[in-house]
This record gives C-alpha cells, sequence and structure tokens, in this order.
C-alpha cells in the first residue's frame, strides 16, 4: 500500500498566477440552447475560467510569475532554494526539462536540483510528496520551490463541448522546507492504467507522432469535434471513478494515520466539476464550509486546482491560523493521492493575473 | 550542488533491454554523406553501433521487456512495489504519463504510486535519487525504476551532427531498504542558462505541433537537414560545459562522501562519445580499465547509457561489493553523480527485442 | 608561449607537417570541422586551462585572434 509519512516538512508560502483573460461560459456559443447551457453550468459550477488563448503564455510562465510573487514576500534568498520541480503536462518543450529553464530564468543557483514530472489532477500532490523526500534526505539544501501549472485550455477543441468550457489555465508556486519538529505530511497514492483512455491525448508522444493527420477534426457526435492532438474525455467513466477512489482514498489516508476527520479544518480536493466534487464531500460527511471552491470563476485547472483554490478561497485562513488540511487530487492517468498537512500562518499573496 | 545522502539502501537487481535491429554506422547514410564522413565520425565518437526500435516501439515496451525479465529473475512479489518511476523524454503520450500504463502493463496493484520524470542523460541519477529518497522515508517497501529512450526519433538521418550518434534502449532497476546497503552521496545540478545546447524547438507548448513544424529544412552550409521537431546539439559547448563542470562536481562531491575519487572500483559514465568521455577520464586521472564502456555497441542512448553500460559491461565483473561512481551530464544542462556502493546486485542478461 | 599555442593548435587540427601563420583564417583550412573544434577545445583545456565557449570562439576568426583570446583568458 502507498502509504508515507514524511515528518519535518512544512509549507511555508503559496502563489497562484491565472492569464487576465476570461472566457465565461454565460457567453461561450458552444451550447446549442439556453436550456443545455444552464444546465451545464448548474452541474459543472463553472462560471468562467482563464485562459493562455490569444496569448504566448505558458504553463510555466505563470509559475514563473507565481514563484516571483511568493519570492517576493517570503524573504528566502534564492541561493537557499536547492531543490525545483515543476509538475505539468504542458511544458515548454520535449527537452530540455521545463524545470531546467525556470531554474535560470528564477535566478537560482546552478547548485539546485531541477526536474519536471508529468501527471496531471494528481500531480500537486505527487509534487509535494516527491520534494518532501528529497528535502528529507538532503545535506545542504533544506528549501525547495514546487511549481505546478498547466495550461489545459490548449489542449481542449473549442468545437468539444464535452471538454472545452470546463477547463482554465493555472500556474502556481509552493514553498516547501525541511524544518525539525514540523508535523509533515501523510500520504496516500494510487494508480489504474488499465483506465488509462479515459482522460488522453492520443498523439504527439511518442506512441503515435504528430503528423498532419493528428490536426484533421473528427465529429465523435455532435457538438464534440476535436482532433488528435485534443485531449478526449469520458465524462462518465471519470465520474465514477472520482466518486468512488477519492472518497476512499481520503478516509484510508485518515484511517491510516489515525486522524479523525472532524480534527479536519478544510478539504481541499481537486476541480473536477461541482456535482462530483459534491457527491464526494457528502460522502465523507463534510460540512460546505469546510470544502472550498474555486471552481466558479476559475474551472478545472488540472495539477493547478488544489494550489489554486487554496490561494483563491483560503487566503485568510493561510495567513493568519493554523490549519489541518487534507488535499485529494484526482484524474488523468487515472491517478490519484491524497495528503494530510499542517499550515501555520503561511505567505500566501492574492491570485495575480498576467 | 544539492547533497543527498542515504544509508541502508540499494540497487537489488538491474535488467536492460534493446531493440535487435541494428545499425552499422559505418555503412549507416553513405548514400548521403558519403563514406568518409561516417569514418571520421565513428574513430572520433567511438560509436560503431547502434540499435534502433522499429515502428511501433516506444521506451516504455523496452522497459516493460527489462521489467518483466528482471521481476521474473528476482522471484519478486510484485505487490510489494510500491512505486514505479518512468524516466523519459520520449514517452507514449502527452498524457497521460507512461509510468501509469506500466502499472497495469506489469500487473502491479492499483495501490502502486507512479508518476513520470522528464529530464535526459542526468536522469538516471536523479530517478535514482527520488527512489533512494522515498525509501529513506520508510514507507514504500521496494521502488521499480524504469528508464527508457528511443532517442532515434528525436534526431534527423539527415543531419550528420547528430544522425550517428543515438541509439534506443530501455532498463529496470529494482530498489529497496537493506541494512546490508552502506552508505550513499548524490550530488545534482543544473543550468537552464544553456538550454539550447540540446534541445527541440517545436512540439511541446511553447511551439506546439503545426505543419510547418515538421516539415524538414536545410539548417546549415554542410546541407544538414531537420525540422522544428528534430532535436539539435551544439557540441562545441556540451563538450565546453563537460570540461567546466564535471571535475568540478566529482571533486565536491568525493570530497563531501570523504571518499579519495580514485579508490573506487568502478566509474560509469553518460555514455556521449568516445572522445569527450576519454578526456575526461583522462582530466580526473581515472585509470581506464575501472571505466566501462558501453557507447561502441549502442551509441549514446540518453539517461539509459549508465545502466545499460552496468548491464552489459560488469554483469561479470561485479564482485558481491563494489563501490562505484555513477555519473550522467546532458540535456537542461543537468548533471548528476553518486558514489554508491553496489552489494549482491543481481544483473539479468540483456533482453533484445 | 606563441610556439607552444602554435603546437597545440597543430596537434589539436593534425597540421603538423604543415607551416602555420597567425593570420591564417583557421575556418578555411581543409582539416576545419567541428570534430577538429573538440579536439581543439580539448588541447586549449588540457594545455591552457581554458575553455572559450561558441558564441565568443565564432568572433574569432584568424589563429592569431585566437592565440591572443587564450591568453587573456589564462591572465
Amino acid at each position: 500500500m502507498a502509504f508515507q509519512y514524511i515528518p519535518n516538512i512544512a509549507v511555508k508560502g503559496m502563489a497562484a498566477c491565472v492569464p487576465k483573460k476570461i472566457e465565461d461560459n454565460r457567453e461561450l456559443s458552444l451550447f446549442e440552447t439556453e436550456d443545455d447551457r444552464n444546465k451545464f453550468i448548474q452541474a459543472t459550477g463553472i462560471l468562467k475560467r482563464h485562459t493562455v488563448k490569444g496569448s504566448d503564455l505558458c504553463a510555466s510562465d505563470l509559475c514563473f510569475q507565481a514563484a516571483e510573487t511568493l519570492l517576493a514576500e517570503i524573504g528566502w534568498e534564492r541561493s537557499e532554494i536547492g531543490y525545483l520541480i515543476f509538475v505539468s503536462q504542458t511544458p515548454d518543450y520535449i527537452f530540455p526539462a521545463t524545470a531546467c529553464i525556470l531554474q535560470n530564468r528564477l535566478g537560482l543557483s546552478q547548485e539546485c536540483y531541477a526536474m519536471d514530472i508529468s501527471l496531471g489532477c494528481s500531480g500537486w500532490v505527487y509534487g509535494l510528496t516527491t520534494i518532501a523526500s528529497l528535502l528529507s534526505s538532503s545535506v545542504n539544501m533544506k528549501k525547495g520551490l514546487l511549481l505546478v501549472g498547466d495550461t489545459t485550455t490548449i489542449t481542449k477543441s473549442p468545437k468539444d463541448k464535452s471538454t472545452y468550457p470546463l477547463f482554465g489555465d493555472a500556474g502556481t508556486a509552493t514553498a516547501v522546507q525541511y524544518e525539525e519538529g514540523s508535523i509533515g505530511l501523510k500520504i496516500h497514492a494510487a494508480t489504474d492504467g488499465s483506465s488509462h483512455k479515459a482522460i488522453m491525448i492520443p498523439d504527439g508522444g511518442f506512441r503515435n507522432f504528430f503528423s498532419s493527420d493528428s490536426l484533421v477534426e473528427h465529429e465523435i457526435e455532435p457538438g464534440i469535434v476535436r482532433n488528435s492532438l485534443q485531449s478526449i474525455l469520458d465524462g462518465p467513466g471519470v465520474f465514477t471513478f472520482g466518486i468512488t477512489k477519492a472518497p476512499k482514498s481520503i478516509s484510508g489516508v485518515l484511517e491510516y494515520f489515525d486522524i479523525k476527520i472532524d480534527a479536519i479544518d478544510y478539504l481541499v480536493l481537486h476541480q473536477a466539476n461541482k456535482m462530483m466534487n459534491e457527491k464526494i464531500r457528502k460522502k465523507l460527511k463534510i460540512e460546505p464550509e469546510k470544502v472550498p471552491y474555486s471552481l466558479p470563476e476559475y474551472g478545472n485547472t488540472s495539477s493547478s486546482s488544489i494550489p489554486l483554490t487554496m490561494v483563491s478561497q483560503l487566503c485568510y485562513p493561510l495567513r493568519f491560523r493554523h490549519n489541518v488540511i487534507v488535499a485529494c487530487g484526482f484524474g488523468v492517468g487515472l491517478s490519484w493521492a491524497s495528503v494530510i498537512l499542517e499550515t501555520n500562518k503561511i505567505v500566501c499573496p492574492p491570485v495575480i493575473e498576467i | 550542488m544539492s547533497l543527498l545522502s542515504f544509508n541502508g539502501i540499494g540497487i537489488s537487481g538491474l535488467s536492460a533491454a534493446v531493440p535487435t535491429n541494428t545499425i552499422d554506422n559505418l555503412a549507416y547514410q553513405n548514400a548521403l554523406f558519403g563514406k568518409e564522413v561516417a569514418h571520421d565520425i565513428v574513430s572520433k565518437t567511438g560509436i560503431f553501433e547502434r540499435r534502433f526500435a522499429p515502428p511501433g516501439m516506444c521506451a516504455s515496451d523496452l522497459c516493460y521487456a527489462a521489467a518483466e525479465k528482471l521481476l521474473t529473475d528476482l522471484a519478486i512479489d510484485r505487490s510489494e512495489i510500491d512505486l514505479v518511476l518512468f524516466i523519459s523524454q520520449t514517452p507514449d503520450y502527452r498524457m497521460p504519463a507512461t509510468s501509469v500504463l506500466l502499472q497495469n502493463r506489469l500487473g502491479l496493484s492499483k495501490q502502486t504510486a507512479a508518476f513520470d520524470v522528464n529530464l535526459g542523460c542526468s536522469a538516471f541519477v536523479y530517478g535514482l535519487s527520488i527512489a533512494f529518497s522515498f525509501l529513506q522515508q520508510g514507507g514504500f517497501r521496494k521502488v521499480l525504476l524504469l528508464d527508457g529512450e528511443t532517442r532515434s526519433r528525436v534526431y534527423s538521418e539527415n543531419d550528420r551532427k547528430v544522425a550517428y550518434l543515438f541509439g534506443d534502449g530501455g532498463v529496470a532497476a529494482v530498489l529497496e531498504r537493506d541494512k546490508k546497503f552502506g552508505d550513499s552521496y548524490f550530488s545534482l545540478n543544473s543550468d537552464g542558462s544553456r538550454e539550447n545546447l540540446i534541445k527541440i524547438d517545436a512540439g511541446g507548448y511553447r511551439k506546439p505541433s503545426s505543419a510547418d513544424t515538421v516539415a524538414s529544412r536545410m539548417v546549415d552550409d554542410f546541407g544538414n537537414v531537420r525540422s522544428e521537431e528534430h532535436g539539435y546539439m551544439n557540441g562545441a559547448d556540451v563538450f565546453n560545459f563537460v570540461i567546466d563542470e564535471i571535475p568540478k562536481d566529482l571533486r565536491r562531491l568525493s570530497e563531501y562522501a570523504e571518499t579519495d575519487l580514485h579508490s573506487l572500483d568502478y566509474y560509469i559514465f553518460h555514455q556521449a562519445n568516445s572522445y569527450m568521455n576519454n578526456y575526461l577520464v583522462k582530466k580526473l586521472k581515472i585509470p581506464v580499465h575501472k571505466v566501462p564502456t558501453s557507447l561502441e555497441r549502442f551509441g549514446n542512448t540518453s539517461s539509459v547509457s549508465i545502466p545499460l553500460t552496468i548491464v552489459d559491461k560488469l554483469k561479470l565483473q561485479l564482485k558481491e561489493s563494489n563501490n562505484v561512481l555513477l555519473c550522467g551530464f546532458g540535456v537542461g544542462m543537468s548533471w548528476a553523480s553518486a558514489i554508491l556502493e553496489m552489494r549482491a546486485c543481481q544483473i539479468s542478461d540483456l533482453v533484445e527485442l | 608561449m606563441e610556439e607552444k599555442f602554435i603546437k597545440a593548435f597543430k596537434e589539436a587540427l593534425e597540421l603538423e607537417d604543415r607551416t602555420i601563420d597567425l593570420t591564417d583564417t583557421f575556418r578555411d583550412y581543409e582539416e576545419w570541422d567541428s570534430l577538429g573544434h573538440l579536439s581543439l577545445i580539448a588541447i586549449l583545456d588540457e594545455e591552457f586551462g581554458v575553455v572559450i565557449e561558441q558564441a565568443e570562439f565564432n568572433k574569432l576568426n584568424t589563429v592569431g585572434e585566437l592565440m591572443v583570446e587564450v591568453k587573456k583568458r589564462m591572465a
């Protein structure tokens, strides 16, 4: 069983950045009727989304801004930052790794551990676990930056009503430090590759190379037209997956580490859609005020959704209080992971827009 | 350098797989470049042969074959694997992560953590550092580290600067916690100011794929031809980088590990080309007989080259306990070294498919 | 210095039986190619402890300019 406890690790700050361009689902022409539109908005809870469309912005640019904003406030010397992990499925290049490019852009030392992790909705939890493990074994460097971001609006077909109105873009930065005495992280992680076709981009990897055919659009059904560089989302399949695996993972990690659900101040879920998330919340019998949503404003921002929800919705408690938080990411892979962490008056500037 | 140290964690088994499809460099692209060019390049790079994955074969397929062989040879209970890592810059899909597909193909439990790491020539050592870090925490029992590349797909066969260098392969390693393993030391570094030394310009999200990005064009006065989705390399500056950074890093690592850099049993370097590697070894004053190479048969296989060299060259040489240096350097730029003990490491026969 | 430099330069490009003039444009030599460049990098590091990045190197045209640059970097 993939449970892990990593003591002496503290999250010291978080920041998030979104592109300033907004697409409003209330104005989107993709829906055939007003009724369709209203049903969609009611079910998903997504009113609008921020997108990099029409700009040159990459996920790395959003993360860069988030990191700069965080570093400006947190007071770390850049030379003290020994670890940089970039989690994304929309990197700048096939190679080199985007983390190396960010190491230089952020003016970090050459003596910095830098790598990219490819995961989606579970990516923040995985990234946090990985950087925490590395910091625990580190001899000379005790601070790390976890940059998590995606620009999935680029990978969705504007003619696909099953995906397009769901997704938004964001980049985030999380400052993680090794600190004796900190409570640390308690983690559960799991994987189901047998369902990998539920969310995928068929072409452009090394299984099916990009070719001119990749750009040919196919009508899957009325209202769903896409090419093979754009992502597929098996909504019903993912729904079933989410409402079974996520609550099990969350109650599993609480049980394994013997923590009562009442001891939790906030449950931060990957922002899939309102209906799915509410089902998960109700299964766990957690009060609505403990479960923040960034869906209405930002949509599903893939790997960024947990940190973006924390920064946009929990800014006040994160800055001024001690909190016990459970976060759970679930999605593409299929891959899911939960973490219990405690934060104590961390740096958390408001969401920035560029 | 980010320094990491561990105790009681090690590699219990290692395997590698390569395609059977063999490229004879001396005969390669003779119609286009002429025999002489091939001969000159081979004599300088030391790369006589390489393996190319046939159409339809991915890095993950090579890793899968290597992993099946290793898990069978080690007779491991697959349910004890708590983490599967896949390292590659040639993954199956943009999403989902290939590690997730391999979790399923290898029949591993759904309670397995899985993620992909994107790095190149430094990545095996980076991958080890991740696996060691997770294991040091005590929660996970065994880690399956998979590292595969189909670099043959990345470079243009009509660009002589890179056409003769790269090959394909995949490896699998099982790592675990056991008191028998001694101390190990890692140093890991990066320098994104050198991002342009080895790169593919298009096909990521900075410059997305289009009909334009896959169009071939002549890129220099020598008539070399590639598209924006092909990799390129500034060989001279890569060499400058290696001369500049690697000896410095190894000196610091050995100081930190309180180990005489000349006292180790084996030194396994990333297999770039024999000219660069020989120079590096000479500069470091390391005895050549302690430096195994596999590039003459497999070329530069990026992150795979270090473990592939161990499987190819050290299977019979390794004693019960061996202190080794692993050193990878390249695309990023990114470089990583480790001094560790290989104790009773089970090495499988090379798989060809 | 000049003698040592010329000797090293000739060795790198395998020009031992040739006369080298400081005003020669070394890229015009038939022996000059990317592999020769690698040899030159190795020998400059080995004999003089000098590394010249590609961008800087590209600005140099003659054997003499290269020698001056090496001297400058040794200082």
